[in-house]
């Protein structure tokens, strides 16, 4: 079973207690943007299989959005942090990097 | 190939069954082939041998990084049904359904298709009429349901508790030839067909890189070396991402786990399919006696094969309170497959933005229904360019908003 800890309230919140919400870090396009922006932006995932940036919601708990990075092959979590960031910080790269050597954010 | 027939086993049976040949080959790739199925699960399989049986192109390979039939084709719940409400679903499906009629005779491997009627219980208002405005539409598209009530919900499943405290069974869709068949059977007849034509099945090869030229593919990189063809297939259920990847396109498709479980083996107490929709579980009985029960997907990216502990709970709680005899029914095994969910919740069978690589997949919690229809469509997409059963079904439709809505009508696990 899946566990976080939720960075807002510290609590170590196991699946049932959380809403998941998809890929984290993506790009917003609006009205204006071109076809294939829009259409990236709405629909197309790489849908990794390895570290996943994403966003979960502390549901049942104090209900606010949170990002993690995950394995989505082995479920390894290696860290939460607030939703109020546009890119993993240093040290989530860090602990990702100590147990994936060859992982890079592209 | 040798025949399968009562005369054959007569036969075997007089000298003491030594007669009997591999289903299929196990070959080493060629250097080339004109077509490359990636994925030797069930879709694959049949648009294999819907290339070769209705479009003369044999000289093919499917290749398999496992082995065959053993991603999502044998990890399903074997229910066939096309009881869709919108016109491609339907279209699709029925076409899937229809050729399980006859598909132990054509491919002369008995697939145990049993058209034993599925029906999809009315729990809420809300169900009665969303399943009484599919019975219509399914009227026009000729395909046979009906709305049946609540009584007869109890005359087909007399173990159906009608009278449930929560959700009490209200009515229900019923489309008297859906059915089951066996999940393993169907993959490998159509390997044995397949086989049977000329083709390579190359199991426990990964396919690791797709060869480009000039925006067009030239050949596919394996762990047992480069392989050139003229077209490619891609056709890997949970792993499509990861494929497209390779071949250098994104696709509109999320990886999430799905589960199911089976019981001890009992005597037949049920000879219909059943699916609860709003309590979240559908159950059959198996020709072993299992009873085959399906869970809910898990709502985050995942390739683990493994389910969720609370789905299990959620499933079988719902199921008791709706079939109060499998209250004290042990449970057997407990698996998890990887299904490719797609935001409408229908399947994508398309030519993709690299000349030659065409894609089948998306199609989520409910693909083994599918297995003949989509082969069907997908042989035909890859041979002319153009399927009358796929055009709906194109990776252009997100671009373009011309979605296929099938999450509400769809069933159970979405």
């Amino acid at each position: 079973m899946l566990t976080f800890q939720c960075p807002y309230c510290g609590v170590q919140a196991c699946e049932t207690e959380l809403a998941a919400g998809g890929e984290a870090h993506l790009k917003r396009f609006g009205p204006g943007s071109s076809d294939d922006d829009f259409e990236g932006y709405l629909f197309l995932r790489p849908n990794v299989k390895g570290v996943h940036f994403e966003r979960w919601r502390h549901a049942m708990g104090c209900g606010k959005w949170f990002l993690a990075a995950r394995c989505t092959a082995t479920l390894e979590v290696f860290g939460t942090y607030p939703a109020q960031t546009t890119e993993p910080p240093a040290d989530i790269i860090a602990a990702i990097k100590a147990s994936r050597p060859d992982w890079s954010l592209t | 190939m040798r025949r399968y027939s009562a005369f054959a086993i007569a036969r075997e049976a007089m000298r003491h069954h030594l007669g009997w040949e591999r289903a299929w080959k196990s070959p080493a790739p060629k250097s080339r082939y004109d077509v490359i199925i990636v994925g030797a699960g069930g879709h694959g399989l049949a648009t294999a041998y819907y290339l070769g049986k209705n479009h003369g192109i044999r000289n093919v390979a499917v290749i398999e990084k496992g082995w065959l039939g053993g991603g999502n084709t044998g990890r399903n719940t074997t229910i066939i049904r096309s009881n869709y409400l919108q016109d491609p679903s339907a279209a699709i499906y029925e076409k899937a359904r229809s050729l399980y009629e006859t598909l132990s005779q054509d491919l002369n491997y008995n697939v145990m298709f049993s058209p034993r009627g599925v029906m999809m219980l009315a729990q809420t208002e809300h169900e009665i009429r969303g399943y009484q405005r599919t019975a219509h539409a399914n009227a026009l598209q000729g395909v046979t349901t009906e709305f049946i009530s609540r009584a007869r919900v109890k005359e087909l499943c007399p173990i159906i508790n009608i009278d449930g405290p929560r959700y009490p069974v209200l009515g229900a869709l019923w489309q008297p030839r859906g059915g089951t068949a066996r999940h393993d059977a169907v993959a490998w007849g159509y390997a044995r067909a397949c086989s049977d034509m000329g083709m390579d099945i190359i199991q426990q090869t990964e396919v690791t890189g797709v060869k480009r030229e000039g925006g067009r593919v030239v050949g596919v990189e394996t762990t047992k070396g480069d392989i050139d063809c003229d077209k490619l297939g891609i056709v890997v259920a949970g792993h499509s991402g990861v494929m497209a990847e390779r071949a250098g396109f994104r696709l509109p498709i999320e990886s999430v786990a799905l589960q199911a479980l089976v019981s001890e083996p009992i005597k037949p107490i049920m000879d219909v399919v059943v699916m609860a929709n709003t309590v979240h579980g559908y159950m059959s009985q198996s020709d072993k006696g299992e009873m085959v029960i399906g869970g809910g997907a898990d709502n985050y990216n995942n390739y683990t094969q493994r389910g969720s502990f609370q789905h299990v709970e959620e499933t079988v709680r719902a199921l008791i309170e709706t079939f109060p005899i499998i209250s004290r029914l042990k449970m057997l095994r407990w698996w998890g497959g990887i299904v490719d969910m797609t935001g409408d919740r229908s399947p994508i069978i398309s030519k993709t933005p690299v000349d030659g690589v065409f894609v089948n997949c998306g199609w989520g919690t409910g693909g083994f229904k599918a297995i003949p229809g989509s082969g069907w469509a997908m042989a035909e997409l890859m041979a002319k360019g153009h399927s009358p059963l796929a055009d709906a079904f194109s990776l252009g439709r997100f671009r373009e908003g011309r979605f296929i809505d099938e999450s509400v009508a769809a069933g159970v696990a979405h």
